[in-house]
């Protein structure tokens, strides 16, 4: 879209604001109540209506629950080039919807995919767009007046307060940093189909296969991770903590350092440019706790860090330390676990 | 087969992101500095497929002049050629960021240079934008996508990319010229050796000064995330701990 066409969509009264929601062949996620219950209370503040963008198969299932969310319309989006996900024919879709309605604003929410599509969007028409906000502060529902908004940067690590300026705002929410409330009245939810003009298949990049991951404890999800960094020395170091792990029914975890040394595999890594965990229990061996490691572990429930030195920041930050080598500790903790474990 | 990739200068921070009195920006008088861990694979990745396939491999910064550190970095990884477009400023923001980039790749091809893969980070570990390469991508017409820890030639020309997702992989393919946006795990950064450390210090770094183009994304200052204050227990020293640690996993129900 053009700059002129930009005009004349966010010129016809912006009206509106709109989620695109993701959702798994119908099944709206924790992120995507998040987003449509932030949604809701914008448009509110801005008093325009709430619409959502849900695309490809299974939308239509998926907005069942959106009038619990203050959804007033939703815009179905379905047509043979959405059938699996295609990055830049979802954008076209979305870039489409606003050059017809001219929103004063397009929310996604801050996962891989939801970033990716509204980055497609961005560069498709022209217009800003800030990542992962933690909070959101709307200007006027005029179209040009700009938004104060909170942003994450280092993952988490620090924020950005900054101002958007744009005829329609284009924001994704930061994944769990706003509350999936209801709205206090369920209302209806006007169902709208929205055929997208879209190119020939080839010109579309999208998923052609999918390969099912192996099994097994998965870092993300498991209750337990126990995770070494430096301080384990060697990739042979690591067998301690699998021990450990195994008898917990967890993964195990490391640093970037191990990732680094080539001691583990980069799909173990925690932090911010590795896989982000939150546990029941976070056992942490020989790692410091930069920040780049620590908005990766910060959510476990527990944390209880293994380190020679009582200063390092995953001991200070922790709720539980042990003090000395880990290299000591380990085998004696695996002991007394096996012990309890065969005489319960 | 000619790659070029994109890099960007970050600071290292330790235990605690410390900020400048004007909250403007990171307080970077005891930090070092790196490229982006994400870009760094990227590196890898060019340096791989030049050796592999042959043609030669660029990389391109955008920062103030000290981002020559960061150029040279990639060179010394194997990296041919070094491109660096200079600001008075740590970044800009990131549409403005993407024009200058989409203008010196558009000057670079018409010199003669044609890229048959572009390479970008997923996000930048500072600013984490999340949208550079996706607009830079647009804007030369080349298909681009994100997320990606696997890069394969398939016959006819093109890449077939994996990307990481929940249960498993998600496969894509796309015919070249192209763009993709890696993360780190694609591969294992080398360390440079010596030998490429001389190169990137003799090396002549091509340099730009590109303006400032609009943007609507505007940073008003940088800030703490307010943090709960935990108590840390601490159960024990040396291996005498085990005890109380065990106490704690069945306390935790973990056992
Ligand atoms: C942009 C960017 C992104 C990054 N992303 C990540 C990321 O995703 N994940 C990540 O982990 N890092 C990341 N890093 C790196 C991060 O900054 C740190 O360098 C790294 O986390 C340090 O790893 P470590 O704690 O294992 O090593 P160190 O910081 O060296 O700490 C080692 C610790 O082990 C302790 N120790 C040593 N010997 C023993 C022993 N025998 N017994 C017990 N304790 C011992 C020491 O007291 C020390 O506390 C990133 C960096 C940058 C710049
Ligand atoms: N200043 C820059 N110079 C060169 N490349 C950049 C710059 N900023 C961002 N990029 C590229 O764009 C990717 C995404 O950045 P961002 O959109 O800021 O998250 C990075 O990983 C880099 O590959």
């Amino acid at each position: 879209m053009g700059e002129g066409e930009r005009q004349r969509a966010g010129g016809r009264g912006s009206m509106l604001l709109c989620c695109v929601v993701e959702h798994d062949r119908g099944s709206v996620g924790e992120v995507g109540l998040e987003l449509l219950s932030t949604g809701h209370r914008v448009a509110s503040e801005l008093g325009v209506t709430h619409e959502a963008i849900v695309i490809g198969p299974g939308a239509g299932d998926a907005v069942e629950r959106f009038g619990a969310y203050g959804v007033d319309r939703a815009h179905i989006v379905e047509h043979a080039q959405l059938d699996s996900y295609a990055p830049d024919a979802y954008a076209d879709s979305v870039a489409q919807l606003i050059a017809a309605h001219g929103p004063v604003a397009v929310l996604a929410s801050g996962t891989e995919k939801g970033n990716e599509v509204l980055a497609h969007v961005a560069a498709r028409t022209g217009l800003p767009m800030a990542a992962n906000c933690t909070e959101v502060t709307p200007g006027d529902a005029g179209g040009d007046d700009a938004w104060t908004l909170t942003r994450m940067r280092w993952g988490g690590s620090l924020l950005e307060d900054a101002r958007l300026e744009a005829s329609t705002k284009l924001l994704t929410l930061a994944p769990h940093a706003f509350e999936p409330a209801q709205a206090a009245e369920a209302g209806d939810v006007e169902v709208a189909a929205f055929e997208p003009q879209l190119d020939e298949a080839t010109s579309y990049t999208r998923v052609v296969a999918h390969e099912p991951s192996g099994g097994g404890v998965s870092l993300a999800s498991a209750p337990v991770v126990v995770s070494g960094g430096r301080g384990v020395g060697s990739a042979d170091g690591f067998d301690m903590l699998e021990q450990l792990a195994g008898l917990l029914g967890g993964a195990v975890g490391c640093s970037r350092v191990a990732t680094n040394n080539g001691w583990r595999s980069h799909s173990d890594q925690v932090g911010q440019t590795g896989t982000k965990i939150a546990p029941q229990l976070y056992i942490a061996c020989g790692i410091s706790g930069a920040t780049q490691h620590w908005v990766g572990c910060k959510d476990a429930k527990n944390i209880l860090a293994i380190n020679t030195d009582p200063e390092a920041p995953l001991v200070t930050r922790g709720n539980y330390a042990v003090v000395g080598n880990l290299h000591e500790i380990l085998p004696a903790i695996v002991d007394e676990v096996r012990r309890r474990k065969t005489t319960a | 087969m000619n790659v070029l990739v994109c890099i960007k200068r970050v600071p290292a921070p330790g235990a605690r992101i410390n900020l400048t009195d004007d909250e403007q920006h990171i307080d970077t008088r005891h930090l070092g500095f790196t490229m982006s861990p994400h870009d760094e694979c990227a590196v890898e990745e060019a340096v791989r497929m030049v050796t592999e396939h042959g043609g030669s491999s660029t990389v391109l910064s955008l920062g103030p002049p000290e981002a020559d550190e960061q150029v040279r970095q990639a060179i010394s990884m194997g990296v041919d050629h070094g491109v660096l477009l200079e600001i008075d400023d740590i970044d800009w923001e990131p549409q403005a960021t993407a024009s200058a980039i989409t203008e010196a790749i558009t000057t670079l091809t018409s010199e003669g240079t044609t890229f048959d893969l572009v390479l970008f980070g997923n996000e930048s570990p500072d600013a984490g934008n999340y949208q550079v390469g996706i607009r830079v991508a647009y804007a030369l017409g080349l298909p681009i996508v994100s997320g990606i820890k696997g890069i394969e030639f398939v016959d006819g020309g093109g890449v077939r990319v994996r990307r990481q997702v929940d249960d498993g992989f998600e496969l894509y393919e796309l015919t070249l010229p192209a763009a993709v946006a890696v993360k780190e795990g694609l591969n294992l950064p080398r360390y440079p050796a010596i030998k490429g450390r001389m190169r990137a210090k003799k090396a002549s770094v091509r340099t730009f000064t590109p303006d400032a183009g609009p943007g609507g994304l505007r940073k008003l200052r940088l800030r703490q995330p307010r943090e709960q204050k935990t108590e840390t227990t601490v159960l024990g020293h040396g291996p005498e701990a085990a005890t109380a640690v065990a106490d704690l996993l069945e306390e935790l129900g973990v056992m």
